[in-house]
């Protein structure tokens, strides 16, 4: 035991020449310019026609290229060409296929066509799909080759030029029943042809062996056509303007067809080598490591067509710093490395410790990373200060909202009783307080359904809604509590009882709630409607049953949200379209709120580019659900971030997801301060170890004794 | 012995049969395959056909057991439970419904789940009963009363209060260690040093008043009192006698866990970053991923019956009055 202690206290000694310890990366990464994130559940899908959620489009976006991408540093939110020449063309055409003017009113608008060209010399990442023998043929073709048990085992590469052929496969793909993109219903309702071509597919999937590869470029599409090597077109059924943004997302990124097809082999899927497993891309980035276990890994890109930082952004951005590398070639960093750290503590202390380089600030950190100031506005704490981190702070393109179902008997409908009802019931749940106590004041009260940031927000007085707001001494404030009951009085239930029985008004509150703060926020929402001496019953569920409950408009009050997909008001406004109810059409809807003036307003705008018209349009729209009060409006998030001094500063753009190339930072800093606040405390282990030495030594000495005395 | 092993082998058969049966009942009373669908689909424009599209991409558009439109056996065999449960019984786990091969998953996860559970079992047992023996040695004094007394203290605190503890004085106020993550390698010790540490920590208090209520019941046997007439010192006692005769009952608890060891800990690995197998069945849970669920569940009672196999054989081995046949 002694010899055991002595061998460990040398190791110790010996170990205190090396400054780290707990260092979790290789010391070859020490000074590697390096960029150090994490994720908290792995990704479900890397295909682009497939993913369709925030966790994997940060780190798809960096490997893809959509045609389209967004300014990095231009407000409002700006598309401009990412792999064109060009932003694309847009021809409208009317029934008999003549072309008509830009201005042409939608109903004429048969079809819109966009013709897309392609920037010659981009080409892909390196990948064995394009691997080619001394026939110019695929090295890795079925029946060449061994295939390999690890992706590493594939040491020949290639690469290609990317052609606008690739833009019009992966259009194609959002129909194949391999594939089961989720945006194909969506997208089955514009793009011309694409409903048919998914059932041509189907039938012709049913008759391949399974997971043989469908080859696409045999089967045409009528929505989608290569016109030459470097342009495609893409027709669209009527007008829809928000197709733009579609084409910045990584549904319509390039997929060479040799790439699929290398994956579809026999053998492959069994190893995981997929194109949901090894994506490939044109961008900024490649896929290195997908272990998504531990660690995702992306390297630069060789082949990334030198993009380079802008060199225009808004007023202030040259003050701010954010133009000092305009023009310089894109990506800055070699290589992002995403660690899964499912739990807060031990990846909130490992940012505390250097080891990662930006971080979310979360509910069990935000004490000790943020204090609120008299104002109420949010700053760094000291201790964060002196460590030399930033803070980082949006509110998001989302709202979360209550939502009344209007089809519901006593909470639903378009009379004034059940309008001055949910009128009542917006004003005596104060938002502000649920910001407060619950977003630790990470939020803004909603007064509508459009986020900050996107075109029809309207901030101020201009946008308050005067249902529930009202102006006292110039200042916006939540309206008394007696507005609340007088109104509840007229809508037939004063004092929160039935006018004609007497009974007390029991409403029910749908939600899937769970976790420690899930009784808070019920108790809490119970608490606001007692204030009208409503009885709210809260009736939590998983998350199926509540699903099924809004689909068939079981559910009466219940809370719902939704994220920016793109930068239009028309993304929010469509949540209370009527033809997109809910329970009828299966549309987003969710509160099957009809309104025969909101949806013409709506078939108006939706069309409109962003001009005083379209605001015009929108503040009606808004005025009248704030009348109608379909929703309580909620809030809308704010998210908090925190960043190491090391990192260069950059611009929140909460929109676009392929930023990581615009980042900067010093890895030798990184490795300086990481010495610094990192060198390890040796004593408490020599401490332990002489006690549990000097212990066992007390215990064998008295068991010795022990045996050594004589019996009484 | 052969014959024996045959035997169980026979037996595990239904009981597998049964788990899985149960596991498909149960996974499908909570989860229908629209339910799956949509949360594989997400949560943004999902219509009834992409819904139907997915059931039929993932065999999930037949019936769960029985098909009455199919002919002769295809009415039992062209259904949910056939095409996805009974394929197990050959080790064909097949895909996952985020399309990932299982097989391969399982392979890649078990091993950093044993480099922890392995250790922790090893030298926990040998701990506990160390610590065990220790308090038998001194039973009845100050030692064995604040000994028992320290077990129930440390039996009492929860597991996550040890990951939480160990990582904020270890790796983050000492700072010797990460404190969290993984590399495969030589150099993983760095990362599972500590979580092996906690573990072993937090088992000595349940474990070590189990052991000691075992060898207390051997010392008040007959040969204990014969070996000490002979004049033997108590440690020869203890560790010769007491010991092995106290096997059999801790053969019945470690040995039954030990095929088990590479499901791996939940909590644990979570912690840590250990991306091992102990979250895989609750993330697939999560997810609403059958085919993960019911491979898994499988395993678990596959090995179980292994686990309990093993544990006959041990008792033959520990005690020669045990045969088996």
């Amino acid at each position: 035991m002694i010899r055991i202690c002595i061998s460990i206290i040398i190791l110790l000694l010996a170990g205190c020449k090396q400054t780290v310890w707990n260092d979790p990366y290789p010391a070859s990464e020490r000074d590697a310019n390096t960029l150090y994130l994490s994720f908290v559940e792995r990704p479900k899908h890397l295909d682009p026609a497939q993913s369709y959620s925030d966790d994997e489009i940060e780190i798809l976006a960096q490997i893809y290229e959509p045609p389209l991408q967004y300014h990095y540093l231009k407000r409002p939110y700006t598309l401009i060409p990412d792999t064109l020449t060009a932003m694309p063309q847009v021809t409208y055409l009317d029934a008999a296929g003549h072309p008509l003017p830009k201005d042409a009113p939608a109903e004429r608008i048969a079809q819109s066509v966009y013709e897309l060209h392609v920037r010659p010399g981009i080409y892909y990442q390196p990948h064995p799909a394009f691997a080619r023998d001394r026939q110019g043929l695929p090295y890795y073709r079925a029946g060449t080759f061994q295939l390999p048990d690890s992706w590493d085992g594939f040491k020949h590469t290639g690469t290609r030029e990317l052609v606008a052929a690739d833009y019009v496969y992966e259009i194609k793909r959002l129909a194949s029943p391999q594939v089961n993109s989720p945006i194909l219903g969506l997208m089955s309702g514009y793009i011309v042809g694409l409903k048919d071509y998914a059932d041509l597919l189907a039938k012709q999937a049913q008759s391949l062996p399974d997971g043989r590869y469908l080859d696409l470029t045999r089967i045409s599409l009528a929505g989608a056509e290569v016109v030459d090597r470097y342009t495609y077109r893409i027709r669209l059924k009527g007008k829809y303007p928000q197709f733009m943004y579609w084409l910045a997302m990584p549904f319509f990124a390039p997929i060479a067809p040799e790439v699929d097809a290398f994956y579809h082999q026999p053998g492959m899927a069994k190893r995981n080598f997929t194109l949901d497993w090894h994506p490939v891309g044109t961008g900024a980035y490649q896929l290195a490591v997908n272990d998504p276990n531990r660690q995702i890994r992306l390297t630069r890109n060789p082949y990334f067509h030198g993009e380079r930082y802008p060199s225009t952004g808004e007023p202030g951005d040259r003050a701010a710093g954010l133009l000092r590398d305009a023009g310089k070639p894109l990506p800055f960093i070699d290589t992002i490395v995403f660690n899964l750290e499912k739990e807060t503590i031990p990846y909130w202390n490992k940012f505390l410790q250097g080891y990662y380089d930006l971080a979310a600030v979360n509910a069990e950190s935000f004490d000790q990373a943020i204090r609120i100031d008299a104002q109420g506005n949010a700053r760094l704490s000291d201790a964060m200060s002196a460590q030399g981190m930033s803070l980082v702070s949006a509110v998001m393109p989302s709202i979360s909202f209550v939502g009344f179902n209007m089809l519901d008997n006593v909470v639903g409908g378009y009379t004034k009783r059940a309008r001055q009802l949910r009128q009542a019931i917006s004003i005596a749940v104060d938002y502000e307080e649920f910001i407060a106590i619950f977003q630790n004041g990470g939020g803004i009260p909603a007064q509508g359904p459009i986020p900050p940031g996107i075109f029809g927000y309207e901030g101020g007085v201009a946008g308050m809604n005067p249902v529930v707001y009202h102006l006292v001494n110039g200042k916006i404030e939540r309206r008394p509590l007696s507005d609340a009951q007088r109104l509840l009085a007229e809508a037939g239930y004063p004092n929160g009882r039935d006018a004609r029985t007497g009974a007390p008004l029991v409403l029910y509150y749908d939600n899937t709630f769970t976790g420690p703060n899930a009784k808070a926020y019920v108790d809490w929402m119970v608490n606001q409607f007692a204030k009208l001496n409503i009885q709210l019953v809260p009736r939590s569920t998983d998350y199926n049953r509540f699903q099924d409950k809004i689909r068939r408009g079981n559910a009466q009050i219940f809370v719902a949200g939704w994220n920016a997909d793109y930068p239009d008001p028309e993304n929010f406004l469509g949540l209370l379209y009527g033809p997109d109810g809910q329970v009828k059409y299966g549309g987003e809807n969710q509160v099957n709120y009809k309104n025969a003036r909101y949806d013409v307003l709506y078939d108006q705008m939706k069309y409109l580019d962003n001009t005083p018209q379209r605001q015009l349009l929108i503040n009606q729209m808004v005025g009248i659900a704030q009348q109608d009060a379909p929703w309580m409006f909620g809030y809308f998030p704010r998210s908090f971030g925190l960043r190491q001094q090391w990192v260069s500063p950059g611009k929140l753009n909460v929109i676009a997801n392929n930023t990581f190339k615009y980042r900067k930072l010093d890895p030798q800093l990184r490795q300086h301060l990481r010495e610094q606040w990192n060198k390890p405390v040796i004593w408490p282990v020599l401490a332990v170890l002489a006690v549990l030495a000097i212990m066992l030594a007390a215990v064998a000495y008295a068991a010795r004794r022990r045996d050594r005395k004589t019996a009484k | 012995m052969i014959h024996y092993l045959g035997r169980r082998f026979l037996y595990a058969l239904p009981i597998l049969f049964g788990v899985n049966l149960l596991t498909f009942l149960l996974f499908f009373i909570v989860n229908t395959p629209d339910d799956m669908a949509r949360m594989h689909l997400g949560t943004k424009h999902v219509s009834a056909a992409a819904i139907a599209r997915w059931k039929t991409a993932h065999g999930y558009d037949k019936p769960l057991f029985y098909h009455p439109q199919a002919h002769g056996s295809d009415k039992l065999t062209d259904t949910v439970f056939f095409d996805k449960s009974l394929r197990m019984f050959v080790l064909d786990f097949g895909q996952s419904d985020d399309g990932r091969n299982i097989s391969h998953e399982i392979e890649t996860r078990a091993g950093p789940s044993l480099e922890i559970a392995l250790p922790v079992f090893v030298l926990g047992l040998l701990t506990n009963i160390s610590f065990a023996l220790l308090l038998v040695l001194f039973r009845g004094t100050h030692l064995d009363r604040f000994g028992v007394m320290l077990a129930v203290a440390l039996m009492s605190i929860s597991g996550l209060f040890y990951i939480i503890a160990g990582q904020y004085l270890v790796a983050k106020l000492w700072r010797l260690v990460p404190i969290s993550g993984y590399v495969n390698g030589l150099d993983s010790w760095r990362f599972v040093v500590l979580p092996i540490a906690v573990s072993i920590i937090a088992g000595i208090g349940g474990g070590s008043r189990w052991y000691r209520s075992i060898f207390l019941e051997e010392m008040g046997k007959d040969y204990v009192r014969t070996a000490r007439a002979k004049g033997l010192s108590e440690w020869r006692i203890l560790f010769r006698h007491v010991l092995q005769n106290g096997l059999i009952p801790i053969l019945t608890g470690a040995v039954v866990v030990l095929p088990l060891l590479f499901m791996g800990s939940l909590l644990t690995e979570s912690f840590f970053g250990i991306p091992g197998l102990g979250s895989y069945i609750i993330d697939a849970i999560q997810a609403q991923d059958f085919a993960i669920v019911r491979a898994m569940v499988f395993i678990g009672s596959a090995l179980y019956i292994v686990g309990l196999s093993l544990t006959d054989i041990a008792y033959s081995w520990a005690d020669p009055r045990v045969r088996l046949s």
